[in-house]
């Protein structure tokens, strides 16, 4: 479908050049990041700074590499915790059915009355705000989505025809959730990792914009946000940019979900 | 239906226990004295000493859980450390500013959604339902809080016809107080479309494929009327099921709404207060929230079979 | 007199991509008559009902030949004008009865809904006529029946709310496309007969859209054949199956179960037996009983068909033999001995039953290929080297008729047929003694349903197992058993030798089962002529 090839070529672009800015970010940019310079403070974009000053006199373009490399460890790292946690837990209680599902779901379901980034906020308080605090953070909260999604692809897959026949074959439970279940769980798995890099990088950006994210100095695009609001009539540039890399990543990942969630689980769609 | 409410309500008791055991833990488990945590840096020693009483903290700790959840089950909630008002008293007026905003924006957003994104739906492929789709996802990957610092910017600064800084209750003027109002419910209003948007869409194209939609045609219906009177309320249940996700989310999230816009409610409530320090409020806070969401999620599990009676009968 | 329907070189093409679907197809129709359309999937039979009420999916386009119904050519109506046609000259009732009603509205507002649009009556005329309907249709309390909804009527009850709500209008022109195909054979009839009924009443001529050729033959004036888009044979019913011109009709006549000689079954020790077997499902209400004590027991090289309606508890009892269920009571006996889960008799028994499932698209792994699927049946055996595996996977496509391409091949890239018979192979590569075969032809064509059974039926004769057969299909248990075990409600009803159930059934709901299939007989000229047994009246409506 013409439209879908497009979302999926917009989507990789613009997640390809996320990925690049944010790797460049790691080893090298234009500027320090950190480095103050009060006779160039809030000047507009030129070409020495392509993207403007702030405040500090901190060259915009190399602030927000920085903060590219930054978002995307953190949203890596978060994912991958909760992917893993969330997966075994999902597999295991979807496997074993019985009272230890049942209490490890009501303690599952009791996590996720907790909206959005409320959870988050509060883990936060007891951890501490900086960047382990909030990878474990959005981990923890994000865990019991993996969780519920997987150990829903795991029931509705036991009851599926060829895992009868499988079991007729004399195969152990066993080699059954190991050959046939899990592999058919990495399609909802792969579109769920997707839009949760863009719920955890979008919660992180939140997070930094009230102050309990990434502390500053070092700088994400959220808290760019927060510390260039006081300037933002006189520097227009402060409150745009990082705004429109926030915007720009997230309609990528939206695209790209789209895209992956057609080819593996129609199901999902609307999500 | 009865039993179908009763069940519904009963099964929702556990989780509410669960999160009140959670919130409960979590604060027990920031390093220090809970006593001192809670009455702050200022505190007498015999004010230390009959909070540890009323705590129970001599106790075991199921014992310190049934004391503390006994005394929020009759509405004390403590005292914040920061002002020294009553927590619940504080939280439910913030709370009632911040539900003006939250449930207006996502009334309004769902009224422009679910018909716009059923038309998408019926139009599928069409340049309407390009646009349509394409809209709603652009501005579902615009983060709320930039949405509502651009607004800001044009509508507050630039252009200077609203209001950008603080609240006016609507018991004090009514009409300054939707003045108020107007940027931070737009600010919601336009993030949330493209959510609500996308789900009816999807609910519509998987009910529009059935066989009950081509025998309405084949009944001579016209397509609005197949669209109306056939597709919506099939469609419409896991558009519902969403909303209440969203007013949820909505409940965690408006803080940095109410952060752009110095509003003072709820969201702002929380962190400021963990900023602050000030455990009660954080606690109550945690807890009066996750209580909501329940609710909510509750009341729209209970509407539900309005929209499929099939799940009464489950 | 001139024609209802008249279809004129009518051509559809897919829009874009050119694939004609239906190839200048000239057909008529005449008032009150019953025409069938026959055709297995993909003939475009569907597609061309759906274009004489003018619904066509949107991306089909018409590009050749013209609709006249009642005179008019539709495609200079308006749709305003169409849509006073829908409903109100032709209407439509549809397959699945679990779709066709709308969930959310009660049967009352949606039977009264075509009566409101097209203006007959005021309300209270519309209740009678509503209620009156539904009496006719054997709903025993029609009051309560407005205001309930679909979901708490039974499939076959639906299909007959449906028939209400398009009879209501007494249409000149009725499409049933597929009408009865998802229902229970003796539920089939009964809706059969009463749509035959209700439409002889009001002189409402039938285009009747079916795979099923047998049923098509049996209630129709003229027949249609269609294959691929292309018109094959047109002709009065009983001269098509007389004397067939077409080789595809006559292909279609030759895949008609037909009854196979009689085979000799050595006498001996049963190798599978089931003794007072009871099976038990946690319900809504309390525990429901699914089987209430079976007996059974399957000689070596027999095949023993279990026949019955849906609930009767076939598939629980082929599912509870192949060990899926855990039985509340009662034995399964393998080889004289009685299995226990713990035992060495489990592995045995479990080296030697294999099963094969009904649904081609569920039973295969989407993940693993066709070489990988039969090769996990070899797990278990033990003492085989890695390449005697790879030689018997292959000796097990050979066998099944498929090339060894196909090993590497992904289960989406076969088509229904073709992963039917990856399916039989799987099940036969390990040389099991006993096979149990849960409906596994049902959900395939006509044509290609008689191909998988014939294989079937060879693998059997050559490789001497035993064979527990769960149909619901009459025709095929006919061409398949040695002997016949009738189900009803967990129940045994009867059992025997397969002619004697069939030429001389003791019970009334074998006869019931007996009644709704045809038995062949070749007629000179190269056709059968089908003949209808046990005329006995339909069930009482449940």
């Amino acid at each position: 479908m013409k439209r879908r090839r497009l979302n999926a070529v917009i989507g990789i672009v613009l997640i390809g050049a996320l990925l690049i800015v944010a790797i460049l970010g790691m080893i090298w940019t234009p500027y320090d990041p950190l480095g103050i310079s009060f006779g160039a403070r809030l000047k507009p974009p030129s070409p020495a700074h392509w993207l403007g000053t702030d405040e500090f006199g901190r060259d915009v373009m190399s602030r927000l590499m920085k903060g590219a490399a930054t978002s995307v460890r953190i949203s890596c790292f978060t994912v991958a915790v909760a992917l893993t946690i969330g997966t075994a837990l999902g597999i295991f209680t979807g496997f074993v059915r019985g009272w230890t599902d049942r209490v490890i779901m009501a303690f599952t379901n009791a996590l996720l009355a907790f909206p959005g980034i409320l959870l988050a906020l509060a883990l936060l308080t007891v951890v501490g705000a900086n960047e382990y605090g909030i990878i474990l953070a959005l981990g923890i909260a994000y865990t019991p989505s993996v969780a519920r999604v997987v150990r829903g692809t795991v029931l509705s897959l036991r009851e599926k025809e060829y895992i009868e026949a499988a079991r007729v074959m004399g195969n152990s439970e066993l080699f059954i959730m190991a050959r046939h279940i899990l592999p058919n769980c990495i399609g909802p798995l792969i579109v769920l990792g997707t839009s949760m890099f863009g719920w955890v990088l979008l919660a992180e950006s939140a997070l930094s914009f009230l102050g309990l994210g990434v502390p500053p100095p070092a700088p994400t695009w959220g808290n760019m946000l927060a510390s260039g609001r006081p300037f933002m009539v006189q520097a227009v540039w402060l409150g745009l940019f990082p705004g429109i890399c926030i915007s720009l990543t997230l309609l990528g990942i939206n695209l790209l979900g789209d895209v992956l969630r057609d080819r593996f689980d129609p199901r999902m769609r609307g999500l | 239906m009865l039993r179908f409410a009763f069940n519904r309500i009963v099964m929702a008791l556990p989780t509410l226990l669960i999160v009140a055991v959670s919130v409960f833990v979590l604060i027990r488990l920031i390093p220090g004295d809970p006593a001192t945590l809670m009455l702050g840096d200022q505190a007498t020693p015999a004010n230390l000493a009959d909070l540890r009483a009323r705590l129970g903290l001599d106790d075991s700790l199921p014992v310190q859980f049934g004391l503390w959840f006994g005394h929020v089950l009759t509405g004390d909630f403590g005292t914040s450390i920061t002002t020294g008002q009553g927590v619940l008293p504080l939280i439910l007026g913030r709370f009632w500013v911040s539900a003006k905003i939250v449930l207006t924006a996502a009334a309004l957003a769902s009224l422009v959604a679910v018909p716009a994104g059923m038309i998408a739906a019926w139009r599928q492929n069409s340049w309407v339902d390009l646009v349509l789709v394409g809209g709603a996802t652009l501005l579902l990957s615009i983060p709320a809080f930039w949405m509502g610092l651009l607004l800001l910017l044009f509508f507050g600064l630039k252009l200077g016809w609203l209001p950008v800084v603080g609240y006016v209750s609507f018991s004090d003027d009514v009409v300054k107080a939707l003045l108020y109002m107007v940027l931070p419910v737009m600010t919601l209003f336009l993030h949330e479309i493209g959510v609500i948007l996308r789900m009816a869409r999807a609910s519509t194209l998987d009910v529009l494929r059935l066989d009950f939609i081509t025998h309405a045609r084949a009944k001579g219906l016209s397509e609005m009327a197949v669209l109306w009177r056939h597709a919506f309320k099939p469609s419409f249940g896991p558009t519902w099921t969403l909303i209440g996700l969203v007013l949820g989310n909505l409940l965690g999230g408006i803080a940095v709404v109410e952060t752009v816009f110095t509003i003072p409610g709820l969201g702002r409530l929380l962190v400021d207060s963990i900023f602050a320090r000030d455990y009660p409020v954080i606690q109550g806070c945690l807890l009066f929230i996750a209580f909501i969401y329940v609710l909510v999620n509750l009341i729209v599990d209970l509407c539900y079979p309005l929209f499929d009676p099939r799940v009464t009968a489950e | 007199m001139t024609a209802l329907v008249e279809v004129d070189g009518l051509t559809l093409e897919v829009g874009g991509t050119g694939t004609v679907v239906v190839n200048n197809v000239s057909l008529s129709l005449a008032p009150g008559e019953v025409l069938g359309i026959v055709g297995e999937s993909g003939s475009g039979k569907t597609l061309l009902a759906r274009a004489v009420i003018g619904l066509e999916p949107p991306a089909i386009r018409r590009t050749a030949g013209t609709i006249r119904f009642e005179g008019q050519d539709i495609a200079t109506l308006t749709p305003k004008a169409m849509r006073a046609l829908r409903g109100s000259r032709i209407g439509m009732v549809f397959q699945e009865p679990m779709t066709s009603l709308n969930p959310s509205m009660t049967i009352g507002r949606q039977l009264e809904e075509g009566l409101v649009l097209h203006r007959a009556g005021d309300a209270a005329q519309r209740r009678a006529a509503i209620l009156d309907m539904l009496r006719r249709i054997g709903i025993a309390d029609p009051e309560a029946a407005l205001v309930a909804y679909p979901h708490q009527f039974s499939g076959g009850m639906r299909q007959r709310i449906m028939l209400a709500s398009v009879m209501l209008l007494k249409p000149a022109l009725l499409i049933a496309d597929e009408p009865t195909t998802a229902l229970d054979a003796v539920v089939q009839r009964e809706v059969l007969e009463l749509m035959l009924e209700l439409t002889r009443d009001h002189g409402t001529a039938v285009l009747m859209i079916s795979h099923d050729l047998s049923m098509v033959a049996r209630y129709t004036d003229r027949v249609v054949v269609m294959c691929r888009g292309d018109l094959i044979e047109q002709n009065d019913t009983a001269e098509i199956l007389a004397r067939p011109q077409q080789p595809y009709t006559r292909q279609l006549l030759n895949a008609m179960p037909h009854r196979s000689p009689a085979r000799e079954v050595p006498e001996g020790a049963p190798i599978v037996a089931v003794r007072g077997l009871v099976v038990d499902y946690p319900g809504k209400q309390g525990t429901k009983r699914a089987l209430h004590g079976i007996d059974l027991s399957v000689q070596p090289r027999e095949v023993v068909a279990v026949v019955g309606g849906s609930g009767s508890g076939k598939t629980t009892l082929g599912r509870a033999i192949a060990g899926l269920l855990k039985p509340s009571a009662g034995e399964i006996l393998f080889a004289g001995r009685a299995i226990a889960k713990s035992d060495e008799s489990w592995r045995a028994y479990r080296l030697n039953c294999q099963m094969v499932f009904q649904d081609p698209y569920a039973s295969l792994d989407p993940r693993m290929t066709i070489g990988q699927l039969i090769g996990e049946a070899l797990r278990v055996v033990p003492d085989l080297t890695r390449a005697q595996k790879a030689a018997r996977i292959l000796e097990g496509l050979d066998e099944v008729g498929l090339e060894k391409k196909f090993a590497d091949r992904y289960p989406h890239e076969l088509s229904g047929g073709q992963r039917q018979r990856v399916a039989i192979a799987r099940a036969v590569v390990r040389r099991p003694s006993f096979v149990i075969a849960d409906e596994p032809v049902s959900a395939l064509d006509v044509t290609v349903r008689a191909q998988v059974l014939a294989l079937f039926l060879e693998l059997q004769q050559r490789h001497g197992f035993s064979c527990l057969f769960i149909s619901h299909d009459l025709g095929v248990v006919e061409q398949v058993a040695d002997r016949v075990v009738v189900m009803q409600q967990g129940r045994i009803i009867e059992q025997g030798d397969r002619d004697q159930i069939f030429d001389h059934p003791q019970a009334d709901y074998t006869r019931v089962l007996l009644s709704a299939i045809p038995a062949l007989e070749a007629v000179s000229g190269g056709g059968v002529q089908l003949k209808w047994r046990f005329d006995a009246p339909p069930l009482a409506s449940s």
